[in-house]
């Protein structure tokens, strides 16, 4: 039998965080992508795209994160599309950081007084015009701390993908536990090495908060 | 002709009925002050003369063109009318340079330089030429009021609406933008205000319209209105702001 070190445990553990470090950025960035997006389709006022945008919302938000990821992941090769598990943890977590962000930034931009509207509106400022003048750039500097904080959400959120078999953090730290029968430290590194990725992100969302905060 | 007309303007927020039938003509260069209490419908009014708030019945004309709250109708508007609000709404986030730089800049497609220059003469005008390269929320609220004042002054409105804009200033800080209003009607603004200032009204304003209960109550001249109340409510409404 072969014999795991400490050295191994953790530089296994290491190897593999770097897969729950890409699978993050991939989410996020596709999260924000989307949730961009569905912002953009939410502010045309029409009432149907709206409610298209509400639904998607409370469908992700409203259901696990593990559930949006087995259906991705097993439904969509019931339905015929091949999909790795890499494939679906990206689409669900994708799916889930974009439900989440779009009522984040909803909440940023209507915190702007309705009297920045009107005041555009006055000036003969287009619906556009206003947006990418007024608005945006105040509803980014509202927006960035949230957003920020909300990535630490999406970290540990890809510890559910170990469960589609996608080899990640949590996935090598129930491995090495399997060979070495060590639960307490495997896990508690494991822990610790999501604290150490996520606790700078908490910490520079509250920075930003604060920064942003003042000098509004 | 008039330059402001409304004709039998009705507007409902829901069952509420908040203007019953307005008629009013505005001609170019007075100074229009419309009183009443809060509640009348004022704000309201004003509100319609620029396309902000629909309204159901009647029609407004401004120089001769038909006021709507289409997009693309306001846009036009915004040429020739110009609002100043109780809260500034200044854009937190640009200096007040940039402030009344936009406008002119992405609305009327002016150069950089020519929109700095309007910017200038326009600050030059209501006493804040220093405060070009400021932030809005290093003014107090006067300044900020009359950097508000130059931003609509910047689009060379035929019109300044203007609604409770000295309402949510200190009273040491009134005077300096009442003053900004006082230079800017000898100059032939045409001036519609929304105010509880009587005083100005009476010594700077050329006509007082009273609005009660929806309706206009009462108008004239100001110094005669306000010193000869005909109506009930009028008299009421004088003896309690004075």
């Amino acid at each position: 039998m072969i014999q795991f070190s400490n050295y191994d445990i953790i530089s296994n553990l290491l190897y593999a965080t770097q897969w729950t470090i890409l699978l993050s950025i991939a989410a996020f960035i596709g999260g924000t992508s989307v949730a961009l997006l569905l912002t953009a389709a939410r502010l045309t006022r029409n009432n149907v795209v709206q409610k298209c945008v509400h639904f998607y919302v409370e469908l992700f938000q409203g259901t696990p994160l593990l559930m949006q990821m087995f259906l991705c992941f097993f439904g969509l090769s019931m339905l015929g599309y091949e999909i790795s598990a890499w494939g679906a943890a990206i689409l669900s977590l994708t799916l889930f950081t974009s439900a989440f962000l779009v009522e984040i930034w909803r909440g940023c931009i209507d915190t702007l007084p309705k009297g920045q509207w009107e005041a555009s509106r006055c000036l003969g400022l287009s619906f556009l015009q206003t947006l990418r003048h007024i608005i945006l750039p105040q509803a980014i500097r509202v927006a960035v701390a949230p957003t920020v904080g909300f990535s630490v959400q999406v970290i540990k959120g890809t510890a559910l993908a170990s469960i589609i078999g996608f080899v990640e953090l949590t996935k090598v730290g129930t491995m090495l536990n399997n060979a070495t029968f060590e639960p307490f430290k495997v896990f508690a590194l494991v822990a610790l090495i999501y604290f150490v990725l996520c606790y700078p992100l908490s910490l520079y969302s509250k920075y930003l908060e604060k920064k942003f905060h003042v000098s509004r | 002709m008039s330059l402001v007309n409304l004709h039998q303007v009705h507007k409902y927020y829901g069952d509420h009925h908040v203007l019953k039938g307005i008629d009013l003509d505005i001609n170019a260069g007075e100074v229009i002050s419309i009183i009443g209490k809060s509640g009348s419908g004022k704000s309201t009014l004003l509100r319609c003369i620029n396309g902000l708030e629909e309204y159901q019945q009647g029609g407004i004309t401004l120089d001769g063109n038909e006021v709507t709250t289409e997009d693309i109708q306001v846009r036009r508007l915004a040429l020739s009318v110009g609002m100043i609000f109780q809260n500034f709404n200044l854009f937190p986030h640009m200096t007040v340079g940039e402030n009344i730089m936009l406008a002119p800049t992405i609305v009327l497609k002016k150069s950089k330089a020519e929109a700095a220059d309007i910017a200038k003469a326009m600050l030059e005008k209501v006493g804040l030429a220093e405060k070009f390269d400021s932030y809005p929320e290093k003014l107090s609220g006067g300044q900020q009021q009359r950097v508000a004042i130059a931003r609509a002054l910047a689009m060379s409105p035929k019109v300044l609406l203007c609604d409770e804009i000295t309402s949510a200033l200190d009273p040491e800080l009134v005077g300096e933008v009442l003053k900004v209003l006082e230079q800017l009607a000898k100059e032939g603004m045409t001036l519609i205000l929304v105010t509880h200032e009587m005083n100005f009204a009476r010594d700077v304003g050329s006509r007082v319209v009273f609005m009660h209960k929806g309706k206009v109550w009462e108008q004239g001249d100001s110094k005669t209105l306000l010193s000869d109340p005909q109506t009930d409510e009028l008299k009421q409404f004088i003896g309690a702001v004075l």
